[in-house]
């Protein structure tokens, strides 16, 4: 145990030295910024503190997203062009048309269910005792402590099936039994309901982020705008409705988008739950096997131009609520 | 934990009642309540997993435990002590500080530097700020699997235009932990400036123009004024950026040179076997590598629980 | 800014440096030049065994594949010796997801040392690489090693355009069935020699109004996997080696008389509502039944046979006693379907693939390829075969173990490696998989098969 802690010595050393050395550096030049006086320093401002960010997401995601584009054009082995074949392969295959469609069902039906639920919940919390809400939170919290292969440890042991005849180890099978069911379904192979019972497991993650995060931003909510509305004899659900929802709007939409693009990547819980097999593949999944695993280089990209292409509404959406908020600000 | 709603003003208390009506009726106790039962039994569950033999688990459910008692620390201690966790490269300790070491700067570093960004595009706005604004957030959809390779030809043949080396490799420089912390930070950019920039934007405006007309720089007003106020936002995006972190593996694997300085879910994908799943040691290491998100949520709990803006729009 | 942005690459090269001696250093740096002269002069008594070795002391060298822990630990326990020795440093990284990383890292130009690489068409793409670092063919040494002692197909799967890339690691037989000699014993019955008898026998047992076989395709992310092996056993079996060899290189088609021929064959087998499955339920849970679980009902007498590889020996609990001889469970070589095809075989391996010509590399290459790397990895622990024939067979403890060296080395055993491996990664690691997983699920086999033909890569 010794010999291990003094072997990590020199690696917390180096963590030091790295953090050290990057806010010193960073210190240093935003007091220099901050010493120029004139119109010389919001220019250099802009430079010192977006710079790097810059400079990290061109390298990291700029770059391979253009690359990424190119490759969509070319074949499985990146040597001939192709034109819109591969595209061509994702929309009119009768397998990848199904990829699409769940991918459809996701987007749509677990970035709304996890927020609303966040919502209420945070609403009901908000009203709780101290102690109450604490726990509440921390137990709905709980799920984006563990990976998503731990997840799908976890959500094996409800959805496992086994014939009647013998003792269920799956939670869920084993519940409708006690109900009274003689032979529960193999929930993994009831198609399609099996892509809602994969679902559930993203919404188990994400409802914990959207109740965080809500909860905080009522919490937020000055004071005085609660004052007017009890005045104004506003009563409980509708005072949730007109000043709750459109106080917190702003986060609520943040809270959705990010949960939205959670899902629009999502392939861990595919990828270990079935594999995507029994038609529940989604985009993301579809994109890894065809990219590292069958080494389809060219469709795996096209299907990820089909992610940067699913979000662009998004964008827009995004790009109306940043405006309307500052021209309301 | 410490943090209560009775710490607050007794105005806000009687703002809140009407809401409070409504909501917290017994139905709507109830349905919190019925919320954290669903959302907690499939944990307990492997949590019981963890505690029970081998043979008992292939047998039939957890729930079984309860009726016939039979448990073990055999699963905890094969995957803390046994062969499978501790016996060549330092064992689970070890991996476990290389994931400290590998998450504390990739939690630190895109938190700082998202701040910054959030603030300049939020309030430093220039020509073209808000594509800047909109093309980082579209970019979190940038499947991580497409960038490792690019980011990894970067590394290793740094950026050649023709025959001009305009960037050299960087094999060297990344050596240890330089490439996993580089390549953590790039794919936390876009989602961390998203969030803060929720928040620096929500920020009251005549704070700005206030220090504005008292003469502060731009440089000025993002250390005093913006940076106090969005420490608990920095911190509640903090834990979520130190989950996905502390959770990864892929980057991890692709990025490091070495085996001894892979984090701990390398060590539990290692327990899983060549031939796939161990339930039981893996049910026991996914709690192990729960510990530390767990304790880390419950220390910056009350950040949550009292709101990320609740201090700061009040000032 | 200029200026500042030097000093922070200067402080960063710096801090990296510190990191990266700190990181990476083993304690094993002071007094190098000495352990290098001593060795390269004569080695103790007890390393005079690696003689051939030495002169590389203090070097490392990165050994990367898929096994993980426990075999992992035993094979890092059985070179031991050989780094005591030969003061080389063999550190090996195991990986879940090694044949998508190694593509990664090969053309992202940081490959390891030596890959383990378990499928022939991934040596072929990591020879063949455009961008990045290629593999590099194996020292000639090596190739002697391997053509002196196995069969010529293991040389023919390592060997791309003429060069020969690696030896083999350590070697499976799939053509077996597991059993359990007590039940066998106690019902009456007698180990099937010809497939007729096996078919006999599952009708026996099916009378009984117990299902006779189980089974399990369900594997993560290859989910599939176990039902190509079913398929495969059958074309080699039935169709003989030369329909087998063309099937795999794509010149018969799934959908051909010859493999609708083999589907119906396995539809009266491994889909056949009266023999499975065993344990679990009706057919279709074969689908989502992890091939882990698949043979555990043999040990309660819910299921008396699976066809699953030698290697599944590491999944029954701990205390089952292998042992034909009144054990808990053994196997018995799967009899072929059509006997005129001989004693056909098929089976999987790795090969040690090395992507750098380092010479302590290759020092290591060369001792792998030597019957010295099987035969100190045997005794470790048992569930791991080499198909070595120089190899002393007396070093094998299990029975399992045994049964498959013994057909892996037999000259006239007719071996083909698992086809799955070998076709495009499309087809036998994508559509082959899905598709049969669809088909235990009820899918049509013409539905099947044209799926599978499909994704056939056409450029």
């Amino acid at each position: 145990m010794t010999e291990v802690l003094l072997d990590s010595l020199p690696k917390f050393a180096t963590m030091l030295q790295m953090l050290v050395g990057f806010f010193a550096i960073i210190g240093i030049l935003i007091f220099a910024v901050g010493l120029i006086r004139g119109r010389a320093q919001r220019p250099l401002a802009i430079i010192v503190l977006l710079g790097p960010s810059l400079l990290l997401v061109t390298v990291g995601l700029v770059f391979p997203a253009i690359r990424t584009i190119i490759l969509s054009f070319k074949n499985s082995s990146s040597t001939d062009w192709v034109g819109f074949d591969n595209y061509g392969f994702i929309f009119t295959n009768p397998g990848q048309q199904r990829v699409l469609l769940n991918t459809l069902c996701w987007i749509i039906i677990a970035p709304i269910i996890s927020t609303a639920l966040g919502l209420v919940l945070s609403v009901i919390a908000d009203q709780m005792k101290g102690k109450a809400e604490a726990i509440a939170k921390s137990l709905i919290f709980l799920p984006m402590a563990i990976s998503f292969v731990g997840a799908s440890v976890i959500w094996n042991l409800v959805y496992a099936y086994r014939d009647p005849q013998y003792e269920q180890t799956g939670l869920f099978s084993q519940m409708v039994m006690w109900f009274g069911v003689d032979n529960p379904p193999n929930w993994i192979l009831m198609e399609p309901w099996n892509n809602f019972f994969l679902m559930m497991i993203m919404i188990w993650v994400e409802t914990g982020f959207a109740l965080v995060v809500l909860s905080a931003s009522i919490k937020a909510i000055p004071k005085d705008v609660m004052e007017a509305a009890t005045l104004d004899g506003a009563s409980g659900p509708r005072q949730f409705v007109f000043v709750t929802v459109p106080m917190i709007r702003g986060t609520l939409i943040v809270v959705y988008t990010t949960i939205l693009i959670a899902v629009l990547k999502v392939f861990d819980i595919v990828q270990t739950m079935t594999g995507g097999n029994f038609n529940t593949s989604v985009v993301a999944n579809e994109m890894y096997n065809q990219t590292f695993v069958q080494f389809n280089v060219g469709r795996g990209s096209a299907l990820a131009v089909v992610l940067f292409v699913a979000v662009i509404p998004l964008i827009y959406y995004n790009i109306r609520q940043l405006r309307r908020e500052r021209s309301e600000r | 934990m410490s943090a209560r709603i009775e710490t607050r003003p007794d105005a806000d208390q009687r703002d809140r009642k009407k809401v409070r009506r409504a909501f917290s009726s017994p139905i709507a106790s109830a349905f919190v309540i019925l919320i954290c039962v669903l959302w907690t039994v499939p944990t307990f569950g492997t949590l019981v997993t963890s505690f029970r033999p081998q043979a008992d688990a292939a047998k039939n459910g957890w729930w079984n435990a309860f009726l016939h008692p039979n448990f073990t620390l055999a699963n905890y201690q094969e995957v803390l002590v046994g062969s499978s966790g501790s016996n060549l490269q330092g064992g689970i300790f070890q991996s476990f500080i290389n994931s400290l070491v590998i998450t504390i700067p990739a939690t630190i570093i895109p938190l700082a530097l998202a701040a910054m960004a959030a603030y300049v595009l939020a309030w430093v706005r220039f020509k073209g700020s808000d594509i800047v604004f909109f093309t980082i957030f579209a970019l979190q959809v940038v499947p991580l699997q497409m960038s490792l390779l690019p980011i990894l030809q970067f590394f290793s043949n740094g950026v050649k235009i023709g025959d001009f080396q305009l960037i050299p490799p960087m094999t060297e420089a990344i050596q240890g932990f330089w490439g996993i912390w580089i390549a953590h930070c790039m794919f936390a950019m876009p989602l961390a400036i998203f969030l803060v920039h929720n928040f620096v934007s929500s920020l009251p405006s005549d704070i700005f123009e206030a220090a504005t007309v008292d003469g502060a720089g731009v440089m000025r007003i993002f250390y005093s004024i913006v940076l106090p106020l969005i420490k608990p936002a920095l911190a509640s995006f903090g834990i979520f950026q130190f989950l996905w972190v502390w959770n990864d593996l892929l980057i991890s694997k692709t990025f490091a040179n070495s085996p001894f300085i892979l984090p701990i879910t390398y060590r539990i994908q290692m327990m899983t076997g060549s031939l796939g799943s161990r339930m039981d040691l893996l049910t026991a290491g996914a709690f192990v590598s729960m510990l530390v998100p767990l304790i880390v949520f419950f220390c910056l709990q009350k950040y949550f629980v009292r709101g990320l803006l609740a201090g700061s729009v009040k000032g | 800014m200029r200026r500042s942005h030097k000093t922070t690459v200067a402080v960063l090269a710096s801090l990296a440096l510190v990191g990266s001696v700190a990181g990476c250093s083993g304690g094993d740096d002071g007094g190098d030049d000495a352990t290098t002269a001593a060795s390269e002069a004569t080695m103790s008594a007890e390393c005079a065994a690696y003689q051939d070795y030495a002169g590389h002391s203090g070097t490392t060298v990165d050994v990367y594949g898929s096994i993980l822990s426990p075999e992992s630990d035993s094979m890092e326990t059985a070179w031991k010796e050989f780094e005591e020795c030969t003061g080389i440093d063999i550190v090996y990284t195991g990986d879940n997801s090694f044949e998508s990383q190694l593509p990664i890292r090969a053309q992202g130009g940081t490959p390891p040392d030596i890959a383990v690489i378990p499928q022939p068409g991934l040596i072929q793409r990591m020879a063949t690489l455009a961008t990045g670092t290629k593999a590099v063919p194996a020292p000639d040494e090596v190739k002697a090693n391997i053509e002196a002692n196995y069969s010529s197909s293991w040389v023919d799967y390592a060997t791309v355009d003429g060069e020969f890339y690696g030896g083999p690691n350590s070697a499976n037989m799939k053509t077996m069935v597991w059993y359990s000699p007590t039940a066998f014993a106690a019902a009456g019955y007698a180990i099937p020699t010809t497939w007729e008898e096996m078919m006999t026998l599952s009708d026996t047992i099916a009378a009984t109004g117990k299902k006779p076989w189980c089974g399990g395709i369900g594997s993560g992310t290859a989910t599939g996997w176990p039902a190509t092996d079913w398929v495969e056993e059958l074309v080699l079996s039935a169709k003989g080696g030369d329909v087998y060899d063309k099937w795999v290189a794509g010149d018969i088609k799934f959908n051909s008389p010859e493999i609708n021929d083999v589907m119906n064959i396995l539809d009266g087998w491994m889909r056949n509502p009266n023999y499975v499955n065993g344990g679990f339920g009706d057919v279709a849970t074969i689908a989502t039944t992890t091939f882990q679980d698949a043979g555990l009902p043999i040990l309660s007498g819910e299921c008396f046979m699976l066809q699953q590889a030698g290697f599944y020996g590491a999944q029954w609990p701990e205390g089952t006693k292998v042992d034909p001889d009144g054990g808990d469970v053994a196997a018995f070589y799967l009899p072929p379907y059509d006997a005129s095809t001989g004693k056909p075989v098929i089976g999987g391996g790795e090969f040690f693939v090395a992507f750098n010509d380092r010479p302590e590399v290759q020092a290591v290459q060369i001792y792998f390829s030597t019957p010295e790397w099987p035969e100190a990895r045997i005794p470790v622990a048992t569930g791991w075969v080499s198909a070595n024939k120089a190899v002393d067979q007396s070093l094998y403890t299990d029975p399992i173990d045994k049964l498959s060296a013994q057909y892996l080395t037999d000259p006239e055993a007719l071996f083909r490696f698992d086809g799955s491996d070998l076709m495009p990664a499309a087809v036998g690691s994508g559509a082959e998989w899905t598709a049969l997983t669809n088909w235990f699920n009820g899918t049509s086999t013409e539905e099947t098969l044209a799926a599978i033909d499909a994704a056939w890569p056409t450029d």
